[in-house]
């Protein structure tokens, strides 16, 4: 039932999205921009500070799942579907992984448009172990959605929700940022740091279990009014 | 409670002015000289600020799953007073230093969790303020969050950097300095309580109003 | 309730483990600042800090205190429920 209620959500996020393609594009283009903005910044004689490239991908990615996140819940809002799903007799966490599975999907294609772009134009080795970096992305992806589709839901209703977002999810998140980071840069090093790499998708995994744990737990008593 | 409520103010207004005197008499400490001083206003701050974090995110947890308002009356006073004491301590840490390492802001594990967690109770403050409906709860789930992110915050920025002093300066503290040490951090404790009391008292007539308003209705 | 402020206060500090004091690193007579300085600010800094504070509390006490009363008079004078 709470899987058939989860991929409900799921299915239903995807169809909407697959007709318009809208979240998808200026998400993509927006992270894309940010990579741009970053490169103009730490690019000198056309060569990058050391370790920029991890970092680029990271913020560029925690920038857009930002957006993402919150134009996902305003979606809910615009045509008041929020309360139609909480109505539902759906078990509430169900909605909210979900959700989820909705952004870290979002997350994930928008990553896979960044990833080469990052190796491209900063000559960043990024594929050298690609698995690790999978692991690494995913697990940090899912550690940043779960947060933040939490805080996202709550603010829904909030006329600065745009900007609360943010400041309640960064500095949760700052452990994600500083895993995902650094595996990065390890696996981006001349001869890739493996065990390093795998450290931090352990720590990334370990933040994923306890912060989607709390998430369902607090899900229910935060949605009832 | 508030019976207690004058002779706490009696003895912390005693303790906090007998302080200085202690802290002057206390040895100096061999390789900072006069400034390591501050180490008795810096340490005890963060002693009483993570004490009120603790409180904030027990109380917040009590609030959002027994739905208890005095639960969530404490929460918001203990992060105001979190908040207040982690500023006292990203200043004098700075100001102690800047002398002792040379540079203002070292990036090092320690003062960085210290700023992570203050950026987290001042946005618990600002959710509660402009969060619109429901914020108290957003505000509680972050206090809980942020709570549950300590381990990881040590976990991972302390595998990132590390220059502050050692985990435990005070084992170590030569003879003559535990004693003011631990006075200080009694006082702020006390302080700390004492301030948590005050702002609860706030928060109880806002209640009361509350009540009233919704009398008129 | 104190009791378990206090309480919650004792368990909150867990004795920390054990290193030696790391000395400060010698630095060159030029980067040397006096101490005295910033000690006074540090000192000066919590004082003033935990005094506006309470001010602030005080002030956000007189204002509910305010609209309490108003709102007794009104309905001391209105209703007279």
């Amino acid at each position: 039932m709470f899987a058939k209620v989860a991929l409900l959500v799921l299915r239903k996020d995807v169809v909407i999205e697959a007709k318009s393609f809208e979240m998808f594009s200026t998400t993509l283009f927006f992270a894309v921009s940010c990579v741009l903005v970053f490169a103009f910044a730490l690019v000198r004689d056309g060569t990058i500070v050391a370790d920029a490239a991890a970092g680029i991908l990271w913020i560029a990615i925690a920038f857009a799942g930002t957006l993402a996140l919150g134009r996902t819940f305003e979606r809910e809002r615009y045509a008041e579907t929020l309360r139609a799903l909480l109505l539902a007799p759906a078990p509430r966490a169900a909605i909210y992984v979900g959700k989820l599975l909705g952004i870290v999907l979002l997350l994930a294609v928008a990553e896979a448009a960044l990833v080469p772009l990052v190796t491209l134009l900063f000559s960043a080795p990024l594929f050298a172990r690609p698995l690790l970096l999978a692991g690494l992305l995913l697990a940090g992806t899912v550690g940043f959605a779960a947060v933040g589709t939490l805080f996202a839901a709550m603010l829904v209703r909030s006329r600065t929700r745009d900007v609360m977002l943010p400041i309640l999810l960064y500095p949760i998140t700052v452990p994600v940022i500083i895993a995902g980071v650094r595996g990065t840069a390890a696996l981006l090093e001349a001869s890739p740091d493996e065990p390093v790499a795998r450290m931090w998708i352990a720590l990334l995994a370990a933040f994923d279990v306890v912060f989607i744990t709390l998430a369902l737990w607090t899900f229910e008593p935060l949605m009832t009014e | 409670m508030k019976k207690y409520f004058i002779p706490l103010l009696a003895v912390t207004t005693a303790m906090f002015a007998y302080a200085p005197i202690m802290i002057a008499n206390a040895p100096f400490e061999a390789s900072m000289g006069l400034v390591s001083k501050i180490f008795y206003f810096h340490v005890p701050s963060w002693f009483a600020m993570f004490t009120a974090v603790f409180i904030c995110g027990i109380q917040s947890a009590m609030f959002l799953f027994k739905g208890k308002p005095t639960a969530d009356r404490i929460a918001v006073s203990a992060a105001e007073v979190a908040v207040l004491f982690g500023l006292m301590g990203l200043v004098t840490g700075p100001l102690w230093g800047r002398k002792s390492w040379g540079i203002w802001w070292p990036w090092d594990a320690r003062v960085t969790i210290a700023l992570i967690l203050e950026l987290t109770f001042i946005a618990y403050l600002l959710v509660r303020k402009f969060g619109g409906p429901g914020s108290e709860k957003l505000a509680a789930a972050l206090a809980i969050f942020g709570m549950f992110n300590v381990p990881f915050l040590y976990m991972s920025v302390n595998i990132w950097r590390t220059i502050h002093p050692k985990t435990s300066v005070v084992p170590a503290l030569p003879t003559g300095m535990p004693g003011p040490f631990w006075f200080s951090v009694a006082a702020y404790l006390l302080l700390m309580t004492l301030l948590i009391q005050l702002r609860l008292q706030l928060e109880e007539r806002r209640a009361a109003l509350d009540a009233l308003y919704l009398e008129e209705e | 309730m104190l009791k378990s402020l206090l309480f919650s206060a004792a368990l909150a500090l867990q004795p920390p483990p054990q290193t030696e004091f790391v000395p400060a690193n010698s630095l060159p007579p030029s980067e040397q600042l006096p101490s005295a300085p910033l000690l006074v600010a540090a000192y000066t800094f919590v004082w003033l800090a935990a005094m506006f504070y309470l001010w602030t509390i005080w002030k956000r006490l007189g204002k509910v205190d305010a609209d309490i009363r108003t709102l007794q008079q009104r309905r001391g004078s209105g209703g007279g429920r």
